[in-house]
Protein backbone atom coordinates (compact mmCIF):
# COMPACT_ATOMS: atom_id res chain seq x y z
CA UNK A 1 0.00 0.00 0.00
CA UNK A 2 0.75 3.40 -0.15
CA UNK A 3 2.97 5.15 2.70
CA UNK A 4 2.53 8.44 4.22
CA UNK A 5 5.37 10.76 3.16
CA UNK A 6 6.44 12.41 6.16
CA UNK A 7 8.20 11.47 9.78
CA UNK A 8 5.98 13.85 11.47
CA UNK A 9 2.60 15.84 10.83
CA UNK A 10 4.00 19.49 11.28
CA UNK A 11 1.77 21.32 9.28
CA UNK A 12 -0.61 20.39 6.29
CA UNK A 13 2.02 22.05 3.68
CA UNK A 14 4.07 19.22 3.99
CA UNK A 15 1.43 16.85 2.71
CA UNK A 16 1.05 15.90 -0.34
CA UNK A 17 -2.96 15.66 -1.65
CA UNK A 18 -2.52 11.05 -1.96
CA UNK A 19 -1.40 12.10 2.26
CA UNK A 20 -4.31 13.19 2.81
CA UNK A 21 -6.19 10.70 1.03
CA UNK A 22 -4.43 8.39 2.77
CA UNK A 23 -5.69 10.02 5.71
CA UNK A 24 -9.47 9.73 4.75
CA UNK A 25 -9.38 6.49 4.19
CA UNK A 26 -7.80 4.70 7.06
CA UNK A 27 -9.96 7.13 9.08
CA UNK A 28 -13.32 5.59 7.33
CA UNK A 29 -11.92 2.68 8.52
CA UNK A 30 -11.49 3.66 12.14
CA UNK A 31 -14.82 5.13 12.20
CA UNK A 32 -16.57 2.02 11.23
CA UNK A 33 -13.99 0.44 14.71
CA UNK A 34 -15.24 3.32 16.81
CA UNK A 35 -18.66 2.43 16.32
CA UNK A 36 -18.32 -1.01 17.23
CA UNK A 37 -19.42 -2.72 20.67
CA UNK A 38 -15.80 -2.61 21.73
CA UNK A 39 -14.05 0.42 19.99
CA UNK A 40 -10.03 -1.04 20.24
CA UNK A 41 -7.97 -2.27 18.33
CA UNK A 42 -3.86 -3.36 19.38
CA UNK A 43 -2.48 -2.03 16.71
CA UNK A 44 -0.05 0.44 18.88
CA UNK A 45 0.43 -1.58 21.81
CA UNK A 46 3.53 -1.76 21.44
CA UNK A 47 4.36 2.31 21.44
CA UNK A 48 4.27 5.12 24.01
CA UNK A 49 2.80 8.49 23.49
CA UNK A 50 3.48 11.59 25.07
CA UNK A 51 1.11 14.30 24.92
CA UNK A 52 2.98 17.52 25.67
CA UNK A 53 0.62 20.35 25.75
CA UNK A 54 2.22 23.63 26.68
CA UNK A 55 -0.92 25.66 25.95
CA UNK A 56 -4.44 24.91 27.45
CA UNK A 57 -6.68 22.51 25.15
CA UNK A 58 -10.09 20.21 26.03
CA UNK A 59 -11.05 18.60 22.56
CA UNK A 60 -7.64 18.29 21.11
CA UNK A 61 -5.95 16.77 24.18
CA UNK A 62 -9.49 14.23 24.92
CA UNK A 63 -9.59 13.31 21.15
CA UNK A 64 -5.53 12.26 21.26
CA UNK A 65 -5.70 11.10 24.40
CA UNK A 66 -8.75 8.87 22.99
CA UNK A 67 -7.44 8.01 19.47
CA UNK A 68 -4.14 6.94 21.26
CA UNK A 69 -6.05 4.46 24.02
CA UNK A 70 -8.59 3.22 20.87
CA UNK A 71 -5.23 2.27 19.51
CA UNK A 72 -3.64 0.34 22.45
CA UNK A 73 -0.61 3.06 22.94
CA UNK A 74 0.74 3.79 26.26
CA UNK A 75 0.11 7.30 27.18
CA UNK A 76 1.45 9.90 29.24
CA UNK A 77 0.70 13.53 29.59
CA UNK A 78 2.17 16.61 30.30
CA UNK A 79 0.90 19.81 30.62
CA UNK A 80 3.22 23.13 31.36
CA UNK A 81 1.14 24.98 34.45
CA UNK A 82 1.98 22.81 36.90
CA UNK A 83 5.61 21.77 35.56
CA UNK A 84 8.99 22.54 35.76
CA UNK A 85 8.47 24.76 32.71
CA UNK A 86 7.16 27.37 35.20
CA UNK A 87 11.54 26.59 37.25
CA UNK A 88 13.12 27.80 33.35
CA UNK A 89 13.94 24.76 32.06
CA UNK A 90 13.86 25.17 28.42
CA UNK A 91 11.51 23.39 25.51
CA UNK A 92 14.18 20.95 24.42
CA UNK A 93 15.85 20.03 28.03
CA UNK A 94 11.86 19.11 28.82
CA UNK A 95 11.10 16.99 25.74
CA UNK A 96 13.99 15.24 26.18
CA UNK A 97 13.62 14.19 29.55
CA UNK A 98 10.12 13.17 28.57
CA UNK A 99 11.62 11.41 25.85
CA UNK A 100 14.43 9.37 27.84
CA UNK A 101 11.33 7.88 29.17
CA UNK A 102 11.44 5.64 26.26
CA UNK A 103 8.41 7.56 24.40
CA UNK A 104 8.58 6.70 20.40
CA UNK A 105 5.44 9.66 19.81
CA UNK A 106 5.18 12.92 20.96
CA UNK A 107 1.81 14.87 20.24
CA UNK A 108 2.76 18.89 21.00
CA UNK A 109 1.05 22.12 21.48
CA UNK A 110 2.83 25.45 22.03
CA UNK A 111 1.75 28.71 22.01
CA UNK A 112 5.16 29.24 19.53
CA UNK A 113 4.86 28.99 15.95
CA UNK A 114 7.36 26.46 14.75
CA UNK A 115 8.34 25.12 17.99
CA UNK A 116 7.79 21.98 16.75
CA UNK A 117 9.67 21.96 13.47
CA UNK A 118 12.74 23.24 15.73
CA UNK A 119 12.28 20.09 18.22
CA UNK A 120 11.74 17.97 15.22
CA UNK A 121 15.14 18.48 13.74
CA UNK A 122 16.67 17.81 17.73
CA UNK A 123 14.87 14.41 18.70
CA UNK A 124 13.98 11.03 17.05
CA UNK A 125 10.59 10.83 17.80
CA UNK A 126 7.53 11.24 15.68
CA UNK A 127 6.01 14.84 16.72
CA UNK A 128 2.60 15.30 15.85
CA UNK A 129 1.98 19.27 15.97
CA UNK A 130 -1.29 19.92 17.79
CA UNK A 131 -1.21 23.78 17.16
CA UNK A 132 1.97 25.83 17.21
CA UNK A 133 1.29 29.52 18.36
CA UNK A 134 -0.97 31.00 15.24
CA UNK A 135 0.52 29.01 12.49
CA UNK A 136 -0.40 25.53 11.98
CA UNK A 137 -3.02 23.04 13.41
CA UNK A 138 -2.64 20.03 10.84
CA UNK A 139 -5.10 17.68 12.36
CA UNK A 140 -8.00 20.23 13.03
CA UNK A 141 -7.73 20.60 9.02
CA UNK A 142 -8.03 17.19 8.50
CA UNK A 143 -11.05 16.58 10.49
CA UNK A 144 -12.76 19.84 8.82
CA UNK A 145 -11.77 18.22 5.34
CA UNK A 146 -13.00 14.68 6.08
CA UNK A 147 -16.02 15.87 7.80
CA UNK A 148 -17.05 18.29 4.88
CA UNK A 149 -16.17 14.74 2.68
CA UNK A 150 -19.00 13.02 4.91
CA UNK A 151 -21.20 15.74 4.56
CA UNK A 152 -20.90 16.82 1.36
CA UNK A 153 -19.46 13.68 -0.76
CA UNK A 154 -16.47 15.01 -1.71
CA UNK A 155 -14.15 18.22 -0.98
CA UNK A 156 -13.53 18.88 -4.55
CA UNK A 157 -15.01 21.60 -6.18
CA UNK A 158 -16.72 22.48 -2.92
CA UNK A 159 -17.00 26.55 -1.91
CA UNK A 160 -15.52 26.94 1.96
CA UNK A 161 -15.52 30.05 3.33
CA UNK A 162 -13.50 30.81 6.63
CA UNK A 163 -15.40 33.47 8.17
CA UNK A 164 -13.90 35.63 11.60
CA UNK A 165 -10.32 35.96 13.26
CA UNK A 166 -7.91 34.94 10.45
CA UNK A 167 -5.28 36.69 11.71
CA UNK A 168 -4.97 35.11 15.10
CA UNK A 169 -5.91 31.63 13.84
CA UNK A 170 -3.89 28.12 13.17
CA UNK A 171 -7.02 26.66 12.06
CA UNK A 172 -7.60 29.27 8.97
CA UNK A 173 -3.92 28.60 7.78
CA UNK A 174 -4.13 24.69 8.20
CA UNK A 175 -7.83 24.63 6.60
CA UNK A 176 -6.53 26.83 3.58
CA UNK A 177 -3.78 24.63 3.37
CA UNK A 178 -5.95 21.40 3.05
CA UNK A 179 -8.60 22.61 1.15
CA UNK A 180 -6.58 24.05 -1.60
CA UNK A 181 -4.64 20.41 -2.38
CA UNK A 182 -8.04 19.05 -2.01
CA UNK A 183 -9.40 21.15 -4.40
CA UNK A 184 -11.77 23.02 -3.00
CA UNK A 185 -12.35 27.00 -3.40
CA UNK A 186 -11.61 28.93 -0.20
CA UNK A 187 -12.82 32.19 0.92
CA UNK A 188 -11.44 34.20 3.71
CA UNK A 189 -13.76 36.68 5.75
CA UNK A 190 -13.47 38.60 8.76
CA UNK A 191 -13.17 43.14 9.95
CA UNK A 192 -9.76 44.06 7.53
CA UNK A 193 -8.06 44.53 10.38
CA UNK A 194 -8.51 40.51 11.36
CA UNK A 195 -7.11 39.58 7.84
CA UNK A 196 -3.53 39.21 7.19
CA UNK A 197 -2.07 41.22 4.76
CA UNK A 198 -1.55 39.01 1.44
CA UNK A 199 -3.54 36.42 2.62
CA UNK A 200 -5.17 36.42 -1.46
CA UNK A 201 -1.34 34.83 -2.35
CA UNK A 202 -2.14 31.62 -0.73
CA UNK A 203 -5.09 31.38 -3.32
CA UNK A 204 -7.99 32.63 -1.33
CA UNK A 205 -10.64 34.70 -2.10
CA UNK A 206 -11.50 37.58 0.48
CA UNK A 207 -14.90 38.94 1.53
CA UNK A 208 -15.51 41.77 4.13
CA UNK A 209 -18.91 41.46 4.05
CA UNK A 210 -20.48 38.28 5.53
CA UNK A 211 -23.68 37.99 3.96
CA UNK A 212 -21.97 37.93 0.29
CA UNK A 213 -19.64 35.34 2.01
CA UNK A 214 -22.13 33.22 3.32
CA UNK A 215 -24.64 33.71 0.01
CA UNK A 216 -20.97 32.58 -1.88
CA UNK A 217 -20.38 29.01 0.02
CA UNK A 218 -21.36 25.77 0.66
CA UNK A 219 -19.93 25.35 3.82
CA UNK A 220 -19.07 28.22 6.63
CA UNK A 221 -16.42 27.55 8.75
CA UNK A 222 -16.69 29.77 11.44
CA UNK A 223 -13.73 30.94 13.87
CA UNK A 224 -13.68 32.00 17.50
CA UNK A 225 -12.45 35.99 18.42
CA UNK A 226 -9.25 35.30 19.94
CA UNK A 227 -9.28 37.79 22.47
CA UNK A 228 -6.63 35.92 24.69
CA UNK A 229 -4.09 36.16 21.59
CA UNK A 230 -5.02 40.06 20.29
CA UNK A 231 -2.29 42.38 21.79
CA UNK A 232 -4.24 45.82 21.13
CA UNK A 233 -8.11 46.31 19.96
CA UNK A 234 -9.14 44.89 16.51
CA UNK A 235 -12.72 45.98 16.24
CA UNK A 236 -14.56 48.53 18.72
CA UNK A 237 -16.14 45.95 20.70
CA UNK A 238 -17.51 42.50 20.91
CA UNK A 239 -21.44 43.65 20.08
CA UNK A 240 -20.55 45.22 17.13
CA UNK A 241 -18.29 42.57 15.84
CA UNK A 242 -21.27 40.13 16.77
CA UNK A 243 -23.57 42.66 14.60
CA UNK A 244 -21.61 42.87 11.58
CA UNK A 245 -20.21 39.15 11.26
CA UNK A 246 -22.22 37.50 14.28
CA UNK A 247 -24.38 34.14 12.31
CA UNK A 248 -27.49 33.20 13.86
CA UNK A 249 -30.90 31.32 12.49
CA UNK A 250 -32.69 34.46 10.77
CA UNK A 251 -29.38 35.02 8.68
CA UNK A 252 -28.89 31.58 7.59
CA UNK A 253 -32.80 31.43 6.81
CA UNK A 254 -32.56 34.16 4.90
CA UNK A 255 -30.18 32.43 2.07
CA UNK A 256 -31.87 30.77 -0.44
CA UNK A 257 -29.93 27.92 -0.22
CA UNK A 258 -28.86 25.41 2.74
CA UNK A 259 -24.91 25.50 3.87
CA UNK A 260 -23.10 23.66 6.52
CA UNK A 261 -21.91 25.12 9.17
CA UNK A 262 -18.96 24.32 11.32
CA UNK A 263 -17.01 25.45 13.96
CA UNK A 264 -13.98 23.95 15.45
CA UNK A 265 -14.36 24.98 18.77
CA UNK A 266 -14.68 26.46 21.46
CA UNK A 267 -17.84 28.44 20.28
CA UNK A 268 -18.49 31.83 22.01
CA UNK A 269 -21.84 31.30 21.84
CA UNK A 270 -23.90 35.10 20.91
CA UNK A 271 -20.47 36.08 19.52
CA UNK A 272 -19.67 34.46 16.38
CA UNK A 273 -22.36 32.31 15.90
CA UNK A 274 -25.73 32.55 18.10
CA UNK A 275 -26.98 29.45 19.60
CA UNK A 276 -29.98 29.05 17.53
CA UNK A 277 -27.59 28.97 14.38
CA UNK A 278 -25.17 26.39 16.26
CA UNK A 279 -27.26 23.49 17.40
CA UNK A 280 -29.65 23.94 14.25
CA UNK A 281 -29.30 21.07 11.44
CA UNK A 282 -26.92 23.53 9.33
CA UNK A 283 -24.25 22.63 11.92
CA UNK A 284 -22.14 19.67 11.93
CA UNK A 285 -20.13 20.73 14.87
CA UNK A 286 -20.56 17.97 16.71
CA UNK A 287 -19.85 15.67 14.03
CA UNK A 288 -16.55 17.17 13.63
CA UNK A 289 -15.90 16.33 17.13
CA UNK A 290 -16.82 12.51 16.30
CA UNK A 291 -14.26 12.91 13.49
CA UNK A 292 -11.65 13.98 15.15
CA UNK A 293 -11.12 10.72 17.23
CA UNK A 294 -11.03 8.76 13.57
CA UNK A 295 -8.81 10.97 11.83
CA UNK A 296 -6.19 11.58 14.68
CA UNK A 297 -6.34 7.59 15.07
CA UNK A 298 -5.45 7.53 11.22
CA UNK A 299 -2.81 10.11 11.54
CA UNK A 300 -1.14 8.67 14.54
CA UNK A 301 -1.34 4.80 12.51
CA UNK A 302 0.52 5.94 9.66
CA UNK A 303 3.31 7.91 11.05
CA UNK A 304 3.68 4.48 13.83
CA UNK A 305 4.64 2.38 10.88
CA UNK A 306 7.81 5.04 10.49
CA UNK A 307 8.68 4.75 14.48
CA UNK A 308 12.06 3.45 14.26
CA UNK B 1 8.33 -17.77 -12.01
CA UNK B 2 6.55 -20.90 -12.56
CA UNK B 3 2.97 -21.26 -12.56
CA UNK B 4 1.32 -25.11 -11.73
CA UNK B 5 -2.43 -25.45 -12.13
CA UNK B 6 -3.31 -27.16 -8.57
CA UNK B 7 -7.65 -26.75 -8.88
CA UNK B 8 -9.36 -26.51 -12.18
CA UNK B 9 -12.56 -24.09 -12.62
CA UNK B 10 -14.85 -27.26 -12.74
CA UNK B 11 -13.06 -29.04 -9.35
CA UNK B 12 -13.18 -25.58 -7.66
CA UNK B 13 -17.03 -25.57 -8.46
CA UNK B 14 -17.55 -29.14 -7.10
CA UNK B 15 -15.56 -28.43 -4.34
CA UNK B 16 -17.41 -25.44 -3.43
CA UNK B 17 -20.52 -27.38 -3.63
CA UNK B 18 -19.20 -30.06 -1.24
CA UNK B 19 -17.83 -27.65 1.09
CA UNK B 20 -21.74 -25.96 1.06
CA UNK B 21 -22.83 -29.63 2.06
CA UNK B 22 -20.38 -29.96 4.54
CA UNK B 23 -21.80 -27.02 5.92
CA UNK B 24 -25.55 -27.79 5.76
CA UNK B 25 -25.02 -30.92 7.50
CA UNK B 26 -23.67 -29.55 10.58
CA UNK B 27 -25.70 -26.35 10.71
CA UNK B 28 -29.17 -27.68 8.42
CA UNK B 29 -30.78 -24.45 8.63
CA UNK B 30 -28.22 -22.14 9.66
CA UNK B 31 -30.96 -20.42 12.08
CA UNK B 32 -28.10 -19.90 14.53
CA UNK B 33 -25.43 -19.61 11.96
CA UNK B 34 -23.69 -17.12 9.99
CA UNK B 35 -20.72 -16.59 7.77
CA UNK B 36 -17.16 -14.33 7.92
CA UNK B 37 -15.35 -14.14 5.09
CA UNK B 38 -11.97 -12.77 5.49
CA UNK B 39 -10.66 -9.44 3.75
CA UNK B 40 -9.18 -8.82 1.52
CA UNK B 41 -9.42 -12.24 -0.35
CA UNK B 42 -11.75 -14.39 1.79
CA UNK B 43 -14.94 -12.38 0.96
CA UNK B 44 -14.65 -14.09 -2.59
CA UNK B 45 -15.02 -17.43 -1.28
CA UNK B 46 -17.56 -16.18 1.34
CA UNK B 47 -19.48 -14.75 -1.61
CA UNK B 48 -19.25 -18.00 -3.59
CA UNK B 49 -20.32 -20.19 -0.35
CA UNK B 50 -23.24 -17.84 0.11
CA UNK B 51 -24.49 -18.48 -3.59
CA UNK B 52 -24.06 -22.10 -3.54
CA UNK B 53 -25.59 -22.51 -0.18
CA UNK B 54 -28.97 -20.41 -1.65
CA UNK B 55 -29.16 -22.79 -4.68
CA UNK B 56 -29.16 -25.63 -2.42
CA UNK B 57 -31.71 -24.22 0.59
CA UNK B 58 -33.23 -21.74 -1.19
CA UNK B 59 -32.82 -18.80 0.98
CA UNK B 60 -29.31 -16.44 2.05
CA UNK B 61 -27.13 -17.40 5.04
CA UNK B 62 -26.31 -14.36 7.19
CA UNK B 63 -22.30 -13.77 5.23
CA UNK B 64 -20.03 -10.46 6.74
CA UNK B 65 -16.72 -9.02 5.77
CA UNK B 66 -14.20 -8.94 8.49
CA UNK B 67 -11.26 -6.80 7.86
CA UNK B 68 -7.95 -8.00 10.21
CA UNK B 69 -5.50 -5.39 8.97
CA UNK B 70 -5.40 -3.50 12.73
CA UNK B 71 -5.36 -6.44 14.81
CA UNK B 72 -2.43 -8.37 12.57
CA UNK B 73 0.96 -9.09 14.85
CA UNK B 74 2.98 -7.85 12.06
CA UNK B 75 2.69 -4.38 12.06
CA UNK B 76 6.02 -2.11 12.08
CA UNK B 77 7.22 -5.49 11.10
CA UNK B 78 6.81 -5.15 7.57
CA UNK B 79 8.47 -2.46 5.05
CA UNK B 80 5.15 -0.40 4.22
CA UNK B 81 2.03 -0.67 6.16
CA UNK B 82 -1.27 -2.43 4.83
CA UNK B 83 -4.00 -0.71 3.73
CA UNK B 84 -7.31 -1.53 5.90
CA UNK B 85 -10.48 -2.72 3.88
CA UNK B 86 -13.82 -2.07 5.09
CA UNK B 87 -15.90 -4.21 7.51
CA UNK B 88 -19.29 -4.96 7.21
CA UNK B 89 -20.89 -6.88 9.59
CA UNK B 90 -25.18 -6.11 9.57
CA UNK B 91 -25.69 -8.59 12.21
CA UNK B 92 -25.28 -9.31 15.60
CA UNK B 93 -22.41 -12.26 16.21
CA UNK B 94 -23.17 -12.51 20.19
CA UNK B 95 -24.49 -16.39 20.62
CA UNK B 96 -24.18 -17.33 16.99
CA UNK B 97 -22.41 -20.03 15.54
CA UNK B 98 -19.65 -17.99 13.15
CA UNK B 99 -17.96 -19.79 10.21
CA UNK B 100 -14.97 -17.78 9.18
CA UNK B 101 -13.97 -18.34 5.65
CA UNK B 102 -10.61 -17.44 3.86
CA UNK B 103 -9.26 -18.51 0.76
CA UNK B 104 -5.57 -19.77 2.05
CA UNK B 105 -4.78 -21.14 5.29
CA UNK B 106 -0.88 -20.59 5.47
CA UNK B 107 1.01 -19.69 8.54
CA UNK B 108 -2.32 -19.24 10.85
CA UNK B 109 -1.19 -15.73 11.92
CA UNK B 110 -4.53 -13.58 9.91
CA UNK B 111 -6.90 -16.44 11.45
CA UNK B 112 -5.54 -15.59 15.24
CA UNK B 113 -5.61 -11.86 14.03
CA UNK B 114 -9.65 -12.08 12.65
CA UNK B 115 -10.10 -14.50 16.22
CA UNK B 116 -9.23 -10.62 17.88
CA UNK B 117 -11.02 -8.42 15.76
CA UNK B 118 -14.08 -10.56 16.05
CA UNK B 119 -14.34 -11.01 19.44
CA UNK B 120 -14.83 -7.18 19.17
CA UNK B 121 -18.22 -7.26 17.96
CA UNK B 122 -19.77 -9.92 20.64
CA UNK B 123 -19.13 -13.17 21.97
CA UNK B 124 -19.61 -16.14 19.71
CA UNK B 125 -21.80 -19.41 20.38
CA UNK B 126 -18.58 -21.41 18.17
CA UNK B 127 -16.36 -20.58 15.42
CA UNK B 128 -15.60 -23.11 13.18
CA UNK B 129 -12.92 -22.33 10.08
CA UNK B 130 -13.89 -23.22 6.46
CA UNK B 131 -10.41 -22.87 3.98
CA UNK B 132 -10.24 -23.26 0.20
CA UNK B 133 -6.75 -24.69 0.50
CA UNK B 134 -4.92 -26.06 3.59
CA UNK B 135 -0.95 -25.94 2.98
CA UNK B 136 0.16 -29.11 5.06
CA UNK B 137 3.25 -28.28 7.67
CA UNK B 138 3.69 -24.82 7.48
CA UNK B 139 1.68 -23.64 10.47
CA UNK B 140 3.12 -21.12 12.92
CA UNK B 141 0.24 -21.54 15.44
CA UNK B 142 -2.01 -24.28 16.62
CA UNK B 143 -5.03 -23.34 14.39
CA UNK B 144 -6.54 -26.04 12.18
CA UNK B 145 -9.37 -25.61 9.97
CA UNK B 146 -12.78 -27.85 10.09
CA UNK B 147 -13.61 -27.61 6.16
CA UNK B 148 -11.01 -27.92 3.93
CA UNK B 149 -11.46 -27.69 -0.12
CA UNK B 150 -7.59 -29.18 -0.49
CA UNK B 151 -4.83 -30.07 1.30
CA UNK B 152 -1.76 -28.62 -0.26
CA UNK B 153 1.76 -29.75 0.30
CA UNK B 154 4.34 -26.57 -0.83
CA UNK B 155 7.46 -24.43 0.21
CA UNK B 156 8.34 -21.78 1.67
CA UNK B 157 9.30 -20.73 -1.86
CA UNK B 158 5.78 -20.94 -3.07
CA UNK B 159 2.94 -19.21 -2.89
CA UNK B 160 -0.71 -20.00 -3.34
CA UNK B 161 -3.13 -18.13 -5.71
CA UNK B 162 -6.96 -18.25 -5.81
CA UNK B 163 -7.93 -16.37 -9.30
CA UNK B 164 -11.25 -15.65 -9.46
CA UNK B 165 -13.28 -15.20 -12.79
CA UNK B 166 -12.77 -11.26 -13.84
CA UNK B 167 -12.53 -9.17 -16.97
CA UNK B 168 -8.96 -10.59 -16.95
CA UNK B 169 -8.95 -14.27 -16.15
CA UNK B 170 -11.64 -16.06 -17.77
CA UNK B 171 -12.04 -19.25 -15.45
CA UNK B 172 -11.61 -19.89 -11.60
CA UNK B 173 -8.32 -21.60 -10.99
CA UNK B 174 -6.07 -21.83 -8.25
CA UNK B 175 -2.65 -22.10 -8.86
CA UNK B 176 1.17 -23.16 -7.23
CA UNK B 177 3.74 -20.18 -7.47
CA UNK B 178 7.14 -21.05 -7.39
CA UNK B 179 8.79 -17.40 -6.50
CA UNK B 180 12.08 -16.69 -8.35
CA UNK B 181 15.16 -16.78 -6.24
CA UNK B 182 16.42 -13.97 -5.17
CA UNK B 183 20.36 -13.71 -5.31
Amino acid sequence: MQEISVRHLLGIKDLTPADIQLIFETADNFKEVLNRPIKKVPSLRDITIANVFFENSTRTRLSFELAEKRLSADVINFSASGSSVKKGETLLDTVNNILAMKVDMLVMRHASAGAPHFLSRHIQANIVNAGDGTHEHPTQALLDAFSIREKLGEVAGKKIAIIGDILHSRVALSNIFALNKLGAEVMVCGPATLLPRHIAELGVKVELDVRKALAWCDVANVLRIQLERQQMKYFPSLREYTLYYGIDKKLLDSLDKEIVIMHPGPINRGVELSSDAADSQHSIILNQVENGVAVRMAVLYLLASKVA
Amino acid sequence: MQKRLIVQDKLLDIMIQRLAHQLIENHIDFSNSVILGLQPRGIYVAERLQQKLKDILGFSVRTGQLDITFHRDDFRRRNSPIMANATRIDFHIEGQRVILVDDVLYTGRSVRAALDAMIAYGRPASVELLVLIDRRYTRHLPIEAKYVGKYVNSLPTERVLVEWESEQTPENNIWLITKKEEN
